[in-house]
């Protein structure tokens, strides 16, 4: 019987893909094909067969995409599933969370909890949104992440002050200004993380600062899955278009709010706390697509 | 030179120090210059080869 092939595509190893190599590892008549995306080149139309590391990626029964840039691996999802390939995560999931903008649209009209946001296209307009939220709100890119890029505005000087840089500074993207309620929350926000629907962990990330992302160097805690949280969690991800997600909640004072959904989840600061194999089950949920296959 | 904890040394292409690389480094990682503390990648194992790695781009992330 010939191995199941996984094509583990990324150019950057981090701590996240190493935890995951090692976890194929373990799994007997796995066969791993680490691909260095920045080395892809694939034909798209014309009969060609694509070749070296495409033709590496083609041969796979199921494809991971672990890759840092939200646009390039919405490209690669794209090609691998034109290929007929399964891919964690499909491209139209990657498209609906890697844009702001249609993450909250895909909440609302799921009817699932999220902060009130705005999206406007000049300055003008965005302090009108801007006042009808309220002070403080917050402006964030709609492709981004880690917290980058993202401002709270506490008043309206402020709110002028940084339209007015996005404006004048910014790229095509900072064009589409997507505003959102600012939600007062307890010190943390919560990180659940979850697979066909099901949140196997979930963390706290605690922070003294605003921006409660790990990566910014918030700490995290080990909190209990209540059912009230799996719940919000799975109508989130069926939302998006389920698969493998790390969903991030804020703690209202009205209740739970989906924020954003992620779909290349860091899980590096969430084992430990958990003592949930989060790698391990990525590995599993990639080898069941294959097998489906 | 390779030893119990490393397979190699290359040298930093920022600053010409020599970088010892951990037993266990796989093509595609990040290694901090000690001397320097540009971020490195690892982009060759046989031979071992270092590069600057990439700025952070604005579509990178989760």
């Amino acid at each position: 019987m010939s191995p199941t092939k996984v094509g583990l595509v990324c150019s950057r190893v981090r701590v996240e893909e190493k935890m995951l190599l090692e976890a194929f590892s373990r799994r007997p008549g796995v066969e791993v094909v680490q691909i260095d995306d920045d080395l892809i080149q694939a034909p798209l139309a014309g009969g060609a067969e694509p070749t070296g590391p495409a033709g590496d990626l083609r041969g796979c029964d199921v494809v991971l995409l672990r890759g840092l840039g939200h646009l390039r691996q919405l490209a690669l999802a794209r090609l691998v599933e034109a290929w007929g390939i399964p891919v964690v995560n499909p491209a139209e999931v990657l498209d609906t969370c890697g844009d702001k903008l249609r993450t909250t649209l895909a909440l609302a009209a799921a009817g699932v909890p999220t902060p009130p946001a705005r999206v406007a296209f000049t300055v003008e307009a965005a302090l009108v949104a801007v006042e009808e939220l309220g002070y403080p709100c917050v402006v964030k890119p709609t492709v981004g992440s880690w917290g980058r890029l993202v401002a709270r505005l506490n008043d309206r000087d402020a709110a002028e002050a940084v339209l007015e840089h996005k404006a004048l500074l910014g790229g095509a993207l900072h064009k589409v200004l997507y505003l959102q309620a600012y939600i007062e929350k307890p010190g943390r926000d919560l990180r659940a993380f979850v697979l066909d629907g099901q949140t196997v962990a979930v963390i706290g990330r605690r922070s003294g600062h605003w921006i409660t992302n790990t990566a910014r160097g918030a700490r995290a805690e080990a909190v209990v899955v209540s059912g009230e949280l799996a719940s919000i969690c799975a109508r989130a991800a069926g939302a998006v278009g389920g698969g493998a997600l790390a969903v991030d909640l804020l703690e209202g004072p009205e209740g739970l709010l989906v924020n954003e959904v992620n779909s290349t989840m860091e899980f590096r600061n969430s084992v430990a706390p958990t003592g949930v194999d989060i790698p391990s089950l990525l590995v599993d949920h990639a080898l069941a697509l294959a097998e489906r296959r | 030179m390779t030893s119990e904890v490393t397979i190699g040394a290359a040298e930093c292409p920022e600053c010409a120090a020599l970088l010892a690389v951990p037993r266990g480094t796989v093509a595609g990682e990040i290694l901090p210059c000690g001397e320097c503390l540009a971020e490195l990648e690892v982009t060759l194992l046989e031979p071992l080869t270092l590069a600057l790695a990439p700025e952070v781009e604005e579509d990178w992330g989760e």
